[in-house]
């Protein structure tokens, strides 16, 4: 199905905003502006866009260590997440939780984890809540080739399968848990999803560096799972373009192999490239969408620089409603 | 004796342990680093370089780096324990106990006495913990309090280079389970460490500074901030006698008893949050055990009831500090 010229552009603006917020927060960790650890998403935007696209407010999406990219996919505002990694009093979570922990419950964005492997029940149960209430939403999970080996991940699968909940366990294999590859750390590694078959739901195999083939898979697997047929699965092929976290000396990489990766696996690049070539939009409309993106993170970083810290008698609230 | 970090110090221990008894392994998460890439297993050494050297020393059987599988990694640990083995487990985090603590409270703290007294579980554990790198809610927690409560685990926390040779050693040679906590900001503390064999028995807290007015407790990472504290006091004549407890179990009440019976007055510092904790813990045995000495009500310096916070702000509002150890101090002392 063709995607009209301003789902187009909103996809590569989704998906430049994401590019852009992560190499600005590259640079300035490096300044040492950023406290705490940072896991930084670039290379894998298409992933996060290509899922999102299909989902409301109202769908919940539970994230990972590695999450600015779900969070923007899914509508999480630009400037609130940048105070929040800023820790500012002015942050999506009033600095309490920084990179790791963004959560905007109103877009349906339950939560970026610390914990590898925590995400996959608690899509269960979001799931479940939709299934009660049988307004055709769902819960979605975003694992790594990591977490999959985490029981976590096997228990909320099983039980997904035997109450036929509507959730999707989204596996993003970027190749690396750390400074491992799934080719050791993972019995199946050039297959995760035909674990998910395993638990006797259907999955599907996508590129998570091309929007388009992540798009389009999407679509099937929604229109699945959005008709009551339980839960599936969907492995994106991705890359991530950076270290594990911000400092990482990435000593387990091959010679070469970034440039190779942003040479052969950009996603931005192959969506200019596709939809330049097929004429459907001109490298201007880009252009222009990168300027307007590359503005607003600054302005963004701007804010947050200039935000309030939090004040010290911040740390006792919110630790319950009431008590 | 030699000049080293703590982190060498734990490295080198384990190494010489490995040496001295092929029955010790270790296994945890890139504790090896690389496996599976194309850079290859080139001795990453851990994320905390506390296992730099040791794959290529004693290679696989014996240096196991795992997925991201707590509980199967702790679970395996016990079950290699029981089979004879003395294994070491890494948790990069100490939070992740939350993800393997039924192998931890249901399992390895019970077996020997749910069997009767006829098995052996020699595990240890080595959870890196403790909050200042503003990691926020779930990489920064100092969960020792929560591990001291469960009986059938040990639970160690050196503060120098010198005891984390003598308390790993002991931990590792130690037929018990021992939850060995390693606080990232004492990493790179250096100081002097003996040569050969040395073994530090659980149980038995070091003088850090002898004063007679105010005793203060601290563990871990909290005896350092104690005697900058105590430094300071001793500047305007207050004379602090700072106890390093250095096991939470079993715990030196004799030590501790002994220096209230004198200066009367007790401050105790816990990184963890105060209900329950450690500090809790200690006021209580004080105020059972020593009332007729006390001039003051036990005091504790601890963060408040809540989460670790990530901005700095925050952490640094929430973490005890030396100012508040020394307005604690002047508080206990000026009671009547
Ligand atoms: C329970 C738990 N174990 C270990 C870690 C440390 N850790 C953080 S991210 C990570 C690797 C995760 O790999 P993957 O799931 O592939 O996600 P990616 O980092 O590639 O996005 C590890 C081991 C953690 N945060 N939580
Ligand atoms: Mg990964």
């Amino acid at each position: 199905m063709q995607l009209s010229r301003d789902e187009l552009l909103g996809a590569y603006r989704r998906m430049a905003t994401i590019r852009s917020f992560e190499e600005r927060l590259h640079d300035e960790i490096a300044k040492g502006e950023i406290a705490g650890f940072t896991h930084l998403y670039c290379g894998q935007e298409a992933a996060a866009v290509g899922v999102c696209d299909h989902l409301g407010d109202d769908d919940f999406i539970v994230s990972t260590h590695r999450g600015h990219g779900h969070c923007l996919a899914k509508g999480v505002e630009v400037k609130g997440m940048m105070a929040e990694i800023y820790g500012r009093a002015t942050g999506t979570c009033k600095g309490k939780g920084g990179s790791m922990h963004i959560a905007d419950i109103d877009k349906g964005m339950l939560g970026a984890n610390g914990i590898v492997g925590a995400g996959a029940p608690q899509a269960v149960g979001a799931a479940l809540a939709a299934k009660m209430d049988g307004n055709g939403r769902i819960g979605l999970s975003f694992s790594g080739d990591g977490a999959c080996n985490q029981g976590t991940t096997f228990e909320a699968m099983n039980m997904a399968v035997v109450t036929k909940a509507p959730v999707i366990f989204v596996f993003e294999n970027n190749h690396y848990s750390e400074h491992t590859g799934p080719a050791y750390a993972t019995a199946t590694s050039t297959d995760i999803a035909g674990r998910a078959e395993a638990f006797g739901m259907k999955a599907w195999r996508a590129n998570g560096c091309d929007y388009f083939d992540t798009y389009e898979t999407m679509r099937e697997v929604l229109d699945y799972v959005r008709a009551g047929n339980g839960p599936a699965a969907v492995e994106l092929d991705t890359e991530r373009f950076y270290g594990h976290f911000e400092g990482d000396p990435q000593r387990y990489r091959g010679p070469g192999e970034i440039d190779r990766l942003r040479a052969e696996r950009d996603c931005l690049t192959a969506f200019r490239r596709r939809v330049t070539e097929a004429g459907l939009l001109a490298d201007a409309d880009l252009d222009t969408i990168e300027a307007e993106v590359a503005r607003l993170i600054d302005e963004a970083v701007d804010e947050a620089r200039a935000a309030p810290a939090p004040t010290p008698a911040m740390v006792l609230e919110d630790v319950y409603i009431s008590y | 004796m030699t000049r080293m970090m703590i982190r060498e110090a734990i490295l080198e221990t384990i190494r010489s342990e490995m040496r001295r008894d092929p029955t010790v392994m270790m296994l945890g998460e890139d504790i090896v680093g690389g496996m599976g890439t194309a850079g290859g297993p080139e001795a990453i050494g851990g994320i905390w370089s506390t296992s730099t050297g040791l794959w290529e020393e004693f290679g696989s059987n014996r240096i196991i780096d795992t997925p991201i599988s707590e509980s199967a990694i702790i679970g395996s640990a016990a079950g290699a324990a029981l089979a004879g083995k003395r294994p070491i487990a890494e948790l990069m985090f100490a939070d992740f106990v939350g993800v393997c603590m039924d192998q931890i409270w249901n399992q390895i703290a019970k077996f020997r006495y749910m069997f009767g007294g006829k098995s052996k579980c020699p595990v240890v554990i080595r959870l890196v913990y403790g909050a200042g790198f503003n990691a926020a809610p779930q990489h920064s927690q100092a969960v020792y309090s929560m591990m001291t409560s469960m009986p059938g685990v040990k639970v160690v926390m050196p503060t120098t280079p010198a005891d984390a040779k003598g308390l790993l050693t002991q931990a590792i040679r130690d037929d018990d389970p021992v939850l060995f906590f390693e606080h990232k900001a004492l990493y790179g503390v250096k100081g002097e460490v003996p040569d050969g064999d040395y073994v530090i028995p659980f149980g038995h807290a070091r003088q850090v500074r002898a004063g007679e007015h105010v005793t203060i407790v601290a563990m871990g990472m909290m005896v350092g901030l104690a005697e900058k504290a105590a430094d300071q006091l001793a500047q305007d004549g207050i004379g602090c006698d700072v106890i390093d407890i250095r096991t939470t179990s079993p715990l030196d009440e004799e030590a501790i008893l002994d220096s209230v019976e004198m200066t009367g007055r007790l401050v105790v510092v816990d990184e963890s949050p105060p209900r329950c904790s450690v500090a809790a813990d200690i006021c209580a045995m004080v105020a059972n055990k020593a009332f007729a000495a006390l001039k003051a009500p036990p005091a504790m310096v601890t963060p408040p009831h809540t989460p670790v916070p990530f901005a700095r702000e925050l952490e640094s509002a929430y973490l005890p500090s030396p100012p508040k150890i020394v307005d604690a101090v002047r508080s206990v002392l000026a009671y009547r």
